[in-house]
């Protein structure tokens, strides 16, 4: 493929074609919908955090008036663990039929046990506490420390760790070289262990939906999801419903960040609506998103670098667990893959262990793992640096990944630009600014890199050229970044007219090829492969309907500026035919324009970043406080520059949350006791200072316009950008998350030091 | 029992509407008046995805009674553009980017319009705090403030 080097409107701040209805109100999100005859669900929930489910009893509730339907997980397709796994995706449907509806035991405070549908949500909700549940309470745990311990209570009876029950369940690891021949050459090793807390996606919009099932089981879903076909074949697998039943529309999406790869309520919205006969709309409270959605996950890392005194790593190891949360599938591979993966490190050994507790399964969220494992790497990256008196960026440049590096989760790298992130920072006017007085509060600066995967995968794509001469393009991705916008500039730089002549929509599942989930950073890079290959066909259609009409052959015609144009006298003197005219004389010469293209896209490029990050500290509040901030990273090709950098300070904004607030806080009887966000900390407008962006762009060669997958990477480096520059200020090091007004406040009054070797 | 009728004013059009004694505004609003660009991120006033204006002074809808609507003047966000003409904020956010999911933008454009009302010359501090009640959890904040003091400037210009 050629890269296009003629500019017009890619590299533009175009306007976002979702954005007139988000800015008037007109958008429509899951929850904005409404059908005739619609009727309400609601959901019972496990008030423990672990019980055997010994009967449920759902008469009360079904007398109840107004009350259509009730399910429980009888209603729901069961996938019976001894059969083995059935994977979509990287979802086990063992797992989501259990997690959706709880069979033989409640795993977590809010566990859904059963569902009503009702006239009003008033009377759903007075049938949910009509339902008699009869548990048997069990033992519980929630830290890793306590699901791991020889006598923890087992969630999983059937899973074994070495040969006994256990909570782990589940280890990976990447090797390369031998570490104890490795760490023998060290002159300094140091050896540091971290824990950070289950966070929150924190998207404002909470999960919704409304299904209608008509009586010949044609099945209509709006959603808000990050993929209208996982909902599609999520819904059909629970439900036994065939895909080619269920149209699933994607509803604009309130925010996802990884938390809305999964269903929840879907599948319960449509055994209500099949059973009731009536449209259901489901709509979760904030408190249920914090209590029943994955957050991310807890951790426990342990970090050991070894570097020779001239500031060459010579070996490293790490080891991360995980909390899974009720079911297996915490994300280790993020952790164990991408933490030590900005650098050429001989021997390495990186482990991942996925334990479950009793707490709600985990969903992806940015980057997932990764920000967790590089919080330890990059902290400890830190120390080595210090001991060595080295600038940590030097330090970090000493031991750059760059093409040809082997990584430890296997790929050789091709042309990359994590070296060039770290030059941009230290050549960046903040990293060489004063870090300025603070008034009798510490200031302190702190750098730190990190590596997402990216990803490739499964996109679909119609162009259209309406009779007028315009464009449509649909596409099978919910437009969760401003894709909208990348792919209208894609298009209209490649047919050479007005970016606004290009209408950008998102289809459903019955009206556009299957598409794989928004996530991974895989939309723009996928769904730009898949709309170029579509809009280069409409060309080649375009040249010679013109070649047809000049009467000469299609190679003599070339397609620039929006119209046919000869490619040189020699081919013969015609007035350019624009796409107008030609869309104009289309039912003549040969019927409609328009091209889809599917494919399986591959090619994707890891992403890289460095940030660097001023605090203050307020030492007797305990309050750190970003002061600034810079965020660099090789973004490949800013399609649409203003929302590359929207993704770039959107990430930057959850990871200073995850360093200094964020964090889910349990009763003693193992409940979210922090289930909203006045109590689950989020960073307001006022925690915040401008999030500067400096983008490199390394294009990607594999691709047609050079793009690298940006949405993930923002969130990797921050934790330990923050923590390196509260170290910086204070001259104390953190080892847990989040470092909360209360927390500094008590290190500062019990110093704690980790010792090195 | 007995639903209640409400007489009010709703983007400056005399408008009633019956709800339950414990409805909230944002009920109403996002039930029988069927104005949905209103959001509820939280229903506990946390997020101010739902933010209006009660007689000019900016309130989440889902703290307030919809029957105290009674004989008041409420705006939303369908009432900040005048026919096909965005108000300068709304354009604004378009230019700059200062919006991505958008479940927030509601909430954000109308609380930024009361902030202006009342301040025309924000500090960026000014506006980071007047903000302080509207999560977004996309944009980090950066290009909706920068967007707000671009107005504002360009408002003061005028």
């Amino acid at each position: 493929m050629n890269l296009v080097t003629n500019n017009k409107w890619i590299g533009q701040r175009t306007i976002r074609p979702d954005g007139m209805d988000k800015v008037t109100g007109r958008a429509q999100f899951a929850a904005d919908t409404t059908m005739p005859g619609m009727i309400w669900g609601k959901v019972l929930r496990s008030p423990h955090p672990h019980a055997r489910i010994r009967s449920i009893d759902t008469s009360r509730a079904e007398k109840l008036p107004g009350v259509k339907a009730v399910v429980t997980s009888k209603d729901i397709v069961d996938f019976p663990i001894e059969k083995g796994a059935v994977m979509l995706g990287i979802q086990d449907m063992r797992w989501m039929c259990r997690n959706v509806m709880a069979r033989d035991k409640a795993l977590f405070p809010g566990h859904p046990i059963a569902a009503v549908a009702a006239t009003t949500e008033a009377i759903a909700a007075e049938a949910c506490k009509l339902i008699d549940v009869d548990y048997e309470v069990l033992p519980w745990s929630i830290e890793i420390d306590d699901a791991i311990k020889p006598d923890a209570p087992i969630l999983h009876e059937f899973n074994k760790f070495d040969g006994k029950p256990s909570n782990i369940v589940g280890r990976l690891d990447h090797k390369k070289g031998d570490i104890a021949e490795g760490f023998k050459k060290a002159d300094i090793v140091i050896e540091r262990t971290f824990t950070t807390r289950p966070v929150h996606q924190g998207y404002i919009e909470p999960h919704a939906c409304l299904i209608s099932v008509a009586p010949d089981g044609k099945t209509t879903i709006w959603s808000s999801s990050q993929g209208q076909f996982m909902v599609r074949a999520m819904t059909a697998y629970l439900t036994g419903i065939p895909q080619s039943d269920i149209r699933a529309i994607p509803a604009e999406i309130g925010g996802g960040f990884g938390g809305k790869t999964i269903v929840y309520l879907e599948p319960l919205a449509t055994l209500l609506a099949k059973k009731s006969g009536r449209p259901v709309k489901m709509v979760m409270t904030r408190e249920e998103v914090m209590r029943a959605t994955g957050p991310t996950s807890g951790s426990k890392s342990t970090v050991k670098i070894g570097a020779t005194k001239d500031g060459k790593i010579v070996a490293a190891h790490g080891t991360f667990y995980l909390q899974a949360g009720a079911f297996p599938g915490s994300p280790i591979r993020g952790a164990a893959g991408c933490s030590f993966t900005p650098y050429d490190i001989p021997n390495l050994l990186s482990e991942g262990f996925d334990v479950c507790s009793n707490r709600s399964k985990v969903a992806a969220y940015r980057a997932p793992g990764a920000p967790i494992g590089a919080y330890a790497v990059e902290c400890v990256m830190d120390e080595v640096a210090e001991a060595l008196k080295m600038d940590p960026l030097d330090f970090r440049l000493k031991n750059a990944a760059k093409e040809g590096t082997k990584a430890a989760h296997g790929p050789v790298f091709p042309r990359i630009g994590y070296i060039e992130t770290v030059e941009a920072a230290k050549s960046s006017p903040h990293y060489a600014a004063p870090l300025g007085d603070g008034h009798g509060k510490p200031r302190g600066r702190g750098v730190a890199s990190g590596f997402w995967f990216n990803a490739g995968g499964e996109s679909s794509a119609q162009v259209n050229i309406t009779e007028d001469g315009n464009v449509v393009v649909t596409t099978g991705h919910p437009d969760i970044g401003g894709s909208r916008a990348g792919i209208a500039n894609i298009c209209a730089e490649l047919l050479g007219i007005d970016y606004r002549r290009v209408s950008v929509v998102i289809g459903d599942t019955q009206t556009v090829g299957f598409s794989n989930l928004t996530g991974g950073s895989r939309v723009l890079f996928a769904s730009s492969m898949v709309v170029t290959q579509s809009t280069e066909k409409i060309i080649q259609t375009l040249r010679e309907r013109a070649a047809k009409i000049w009467e000469i052959d299609p190679e003599a015609v070339k397609w620039e500026n929006g119209a046919a144009h000869p490619v040189s006298p020699n081919a013969g003197q015609f007035e350019p035919l624009t796409l107008e005219q030609l869309a104009e004389k289309a039912p003549a010469m040969g019927g409609p324009i328009g091209a889809g293209v599917q494919l399986n896209t591959q090619g994707a490029d890891g992403g890289f970043g460095t940030h660097v990050c001023d605090v203050e500290v307020d030492v007797d509040l305990g309050i750190a406080r970003v002061i600034r901030y810079t965020a660099v990273q090789d973004v490949g090709r800013a399609i649409h520059p203003g929302y590359v950098e929207g993704q770039l300070q959107g990430g930057v904004a959850q990871g200073i949350g995850w360093a200094l607030n964020e964090e889910y806080i349990y009763t003693k009887e193992g409940k979210v006791d922090n289930p909203g966000f006045l109590d689950y900390r989020m960073p307001v407008c006022s925690d915040l200072p401008m999030i500067d962006c400096i983008m490199v762009e390394i294009p990607n060669p594999k691709h047609p316009q050079g793009v690298k997958g940006v949405g993930e990477v923002p969130l990797v480096p921050v934790m330990a950008a923050v923590a390196n520059a509260i170290y910086n200020a204070l001259g104390k090091r953190f080892y847990a998350l989040p470092m909360s007004p209360p927390k500094v406040v008590e290190a500062l009054e019990s110093p704690m030091q980790q010792a090195a070797e | 029992m007995a639903k209640v009728h409400v007489t009010t004013t709703i983007n400056g059009e005399p408008m009633e509407f019956l709800c339950e004694p414990s409805d909230t505004m944002l009920d109403a609003l996002r039930g029988p008046l069927a104005l949905t660009g209103s959001k509820e991120g939280c229903a506990s006033g946390d997020c101010g995805a739902c933010s209006i204006t009660l007689d000019d002074r900016l309130i989440c809808s889902c703290l307030m009674l919809a029957v105290e609507a009674q004989d008041h003047e409420i705006r939303t966000i369908e009432g900040m553009a005048q026919g096909d003409k965005l108000h300068p904020l709304q354009q604004k956010f378009l230019e700059m980017a200062a919006l991505q999911c958008g479940i927030c933008t509601s909430g954000m454009l109308v609380a930024s319009d009361a902030l202006l009302r009342k301040n025309p010359k924000p500090s960026e501090e000014e506006v980071r705090f007047w903000l302080a009640g509207n999560l977004c959890r996309c944009t980090g904040y950066d290009k909706i403030v920068r967007a707000v003091m671009e107005t504002a400037a360009e408002m003061r210009a005028q």
